[in-house]
């Protein structure tokens, strides 16, 4: 099936734009109460002085979040940094459509490549095709160190490099969660082994390490932070994203990365059936990523020239498919789980724009390639015009 | 193997009552598309042990296709013939791993798009056969109660916001002896229609050693050597080095409940089959007894289609945070109260939607009350929509308008 049939299928097309449309309400319907005044028009074109944008952060906002519990009326509350803080400084695009496998590795990859990626979401591959990182690096001729990525630790160790011929030098990949396995001492891994769960779809599965994974030693090295100091960081941290976040800011504060894409996850603890749990990863990824788009104003290498992409890698599913069991998986491939939402900051970009047109997931890369000016030949997306 | 093949002791490894249906229907069985017939044998092989209703859905199945001529049988199934398999999936055995093949087939259907079709052909033939064979209304009007026992307190949480549209909220509960008003209704509804697995009666603590007679029970206390051989299975395996997702699949489909702690005192093998189904294919039951509690009624409902359900949330275990495990202070995980009150307001809401799944829904009943908020809402045939009670009832006034 290709692409575009699947995509413009009616019954879907017409399922996606109602998903669309309540969150373009439910949006309107905030802006009264929004700190920004200009969320709903057009801003002064004031970037068009501005010098291209010379760094990119992407943040998935994952594990998989529906609008009842983030744009919606009720859901709002638990996304306050989000609704007044980021969406009236974004341009945001509210029917982004994901066609792809809804697991979360295969998901993430499949964002990082423009291209629908199929493997095993429980194997640890890596993509095949070529990565965000890869273009980057190729095209600009970039270091290893000038782009990372902070990822949960199921399987992703393999996403920052493609087995595409012809590529093959990508992103570092650091994954805290495996950081902090492996600087536990032994006796207390059984211990602690629900805290380093490798995922929440899967419970069942301990995915191998291998491949561009970052090792406890290069903590130190790259990020100059000693074990102990890891540790006893961590021991002021409540979850697994807030180690994530913390670590995206060592790398931000110590080498600068161009393109970093730091992949959340406290969500998805939702496939444990507690409500309140999946709630609590989505007001955490709320602050978490409010806490990102302050460190880049505030750290000097970013401040004034970096755009920030937020987006979810799927949704879940809806109260009324009888296929699902509500929020707490992403297992029916409906409308609701497959159709989520985009926003982009930084200089140059409108704020307060609502983009409604459709678009696909697979529009990030060529839309980042544009941005920092490298080629992404072998993608299925579509630059986004409205942030360039 | 092609369906065409199939011999009569392809199926001996099948239990006896799911290998005299199978073997029966055997001429109809070759003439069907292999992933239908394989979606078919999943169902089927647990016929010895399936509720009544279950049975009821798989013989009206049978009864449907064979009732189509083989022109129509092409037409409702062609959607199911067409999908294209990739070889490592085909040639599994899917008589006898019939589940390493239906994972095989589902990673193939999201893989190449084909997901959305099959999902739209399932629902397609399921409106189709559910047309022809319509499920008997229930003998009695259905009734789910949902109680948020002792300990679930959460200040100031809005409780049953999904709910109040659909009846009447009450903001003042007199619950005085309510429990047990209760427990009297249900037990009255069971011994007046006594039909085996139509009153169900789950708990999220220790099951009320009063509720007895024609209920069928379920308890996260009583379950507690279930839940133990289970993850004991679960971390052999993984420390065995041979365990990957597939083979503890396997391996927890195998499981009997003779396996799982119930030793010798399997007494009531359908029952004790639901209850190890809930524990090795449910995520997260084995770790929140709020998880318990949602996810044994949505599958009571689905499977057991009761005439009463009633459930009890009790408080769950505490997620520890990451630095509370780190620093090792907590030795004792202790309970989330408030976390179990959101967890079972989200859960009364999914047993109503589960409910108005069944038939008969137009006259079902519904009623969640909270203990310590002192709050409920009533759901029924005669009950107005999106009110909210000027008075406080008691327990007995609101069960008088629905039960």
């Amino acid at each position: 099936m290709s692409r575009n049939k699947s995509l413009w299928n009616k019954e879907f097309r017409d399922a996606a734009q109602a998903v669309s449309w309540n969150r373009r309400e439910f949006l309107r319907s905030a802006a009264a109460t929004c700190a920004a005044g200009t969320m709903f028009g057009f801003s002064p074109l004031r970037a068009m002085a501005l010098p291209p944008s010379q760094k990119v952060v992407v943040v998935t906002f994952g594990g998989g979040a529906r609008d009842e519990e983030t744009f919606a009326p009720e859901g709002q509350e638990n996304i306050p940094n989000l609704m007044k803080t980021l969406v009236p400084q974004s341009t945001f695009f509210d029917q982004v459509i994901n066609q792809g496998i809804l697991g979360h590795y295969v998901a993430t990859a499949s964002l990082a490549t423009g291209v629908y990626e199929t493997f095993d979401n429980f194997a640890a591959v890596s993509p095949d095709h070529p990565t965000v990182f890869e273009y980057f690096r190729k095209g600009l001729h970039r270091p290893a160190g000038d782009t990372w990525v902070v990822a949960p630790s199921n399987g992703f160790n393999g996403i920052g490099t493609s087995d595409c011929k012809g590529y093959g030098q990508g992103a570092g990949v650091i994954l805290p969660k495996q950081l902090l396995r492996t600087a536990l001492p032994l006796e207390g891994d059984g211990q602690y082994s629900h805290l380093l769960l490798d995922n929440y779809e899967d419970p069942y599965y301990v995915p191998p390490l291998a491949g561009h994974e970052f090792h406890l030693k290069q903590l130190d090295q790259v990020l100059r932070l000693s074990v102990t100091d890891f540790m006893q960081h961590a021991m002021t941290l409540s979850s697994a994203d807030e180690l994530s976040v913390y670590i995206a800011k060592q790398l931000m504060r110590h080498l600068a990365p161009s393109l970093l894409w730091i992949t959340l996850h406290d969500m998805d603890i939702a496939h444990s059936g507690a409500y309140s749990l999946y709630i609590e990863g989505i007001q955490r990824s709320d602050r978490l990523c409010a806490e990102i788009w302050s460190t880049i104003q505030s750290e000097p290498e970013y401040a004034g020239k970096t755009t920030m992409f937020v987006l979810p890698d799927f949704g879940r599913d809806s109260d009324f498919d009888a296929g699902g069991n509500g929020f707490q998986h992403h297992r029916t491939g409906d409308a609701l789980s497959r159709t989520t939402w985009l926003m982009v900051l930084g200089p140059g970009i409108r704020e307060g724009m609502m983009v409604d047109r459709p678009v696909t997931s697979l529009d990030l890369v060529p839309t980042i390639g544009a941005k920092l000016g490298f080629a992404t030949p072998l993608v299925q997306g579509k630059r986004l015009e409205e942030v360039l | 193997m092609e369906p065409a093949q199939l011999q009569a002791r392809d199926f001996k490894g099948y239990p006896p009552a799911a290998q005299k249906l199978i073997v029966n229907h055997l001429d109809l069985v070759r003439q069907l598309p292999m992933v239908f017939v394989a979606l078919l044998l999943r169902e089927v092989k647990g016929y010895d042990w399936r509720f009544p209703a279950e049975r009821r859905v798989i013989d009206a199945q049978f009864a449907y296709l064979q009732s189509l001529s083989a022109a129509q049988r092409e037409d409702v199934l062609r959607t199911f013939a067409e999908i294209h398999l990739p070889h490592d999936v085909r040639s599994i055995d899917w008589v006898k791993n019939t589940q390493k093949f239906l994972d095989g087939l589902t990673k193939s259907l999201w893989a190449t798009h084909q997901i959305d079709a099959f999902t739209a052909a399932a629902t397609r033939y399921t409106a189709a056969w559910n047309k022809a064979e319509p499920e008997p209304a229930p003998e009695m009007p259905r009734l789910s109660i949902v109680v948020f026992g002792a300990g679930l307190h959460y200040k100031g949480y809005p409780l049953f916001r999904k709910l109040r549209p659909h009846g009447v909220y009450v903001p003042q509960v007199d619950g005085t002896n309510g429990w047990q008003e209760i427990l009297n209704v249900v037990l009255a509804r069971a011994s007046k229609m006594p039909t085996p697995y139509r009153h169900f009666y789950i708990d999220g603590g220790r099951a009320d050693p009063a509720a007895t007679g024609h209920l069928s029970t379920t308890s996260y206390e009583g379950m507690k050597p279930v839940r133990e051989a289970v993850l004991k299975q679960i971390h052999e395996i993984i420390a065995s080095g041979h365990g990957g997702p597939e083979q503890l699949r396997t391996r927890m489909a195998e499981l009997t409940p003779r396996e799982l702690a119930f030793g010798s005192n399997v007494h009531d093998e359908v029952m004790h089959r639901f209850e190890v189904d809930v524990q090795t294919e449910g995520s997260g039951t084995q770790i929140f007894s709020t998880t318990f509690v949602m996810w044994s009624a949505r599958e009571a409902l689905r499977r057991a289609q009761p005439y009463t359900t009633l459930l009890r949330y009790a408080p769950r275990q505490r997620e520890l945070p990451m630095n509370e495990m780190l620093s090792s202070k907590s030795k004792s995980a202790g309970v989330d109260a408030e976390g179990s009150v959101m967890d079972a307001n989200i859960g009364a809401f999914y047993t109503w939607v589960d409910q108005q799944r069944l038939t008969g829904a137009e006259q079902s009943s519904f009623l969640a009350w909270s203990e310590e908020h002192a709050e409920a809402v009533i759901i029924g045939p005669d009950m107005p929509r999106g009110t909210v009670a000027g008075n406080s009832l008691t327990v007995r006034q609101m069960l008088m308008q629905i039960a």
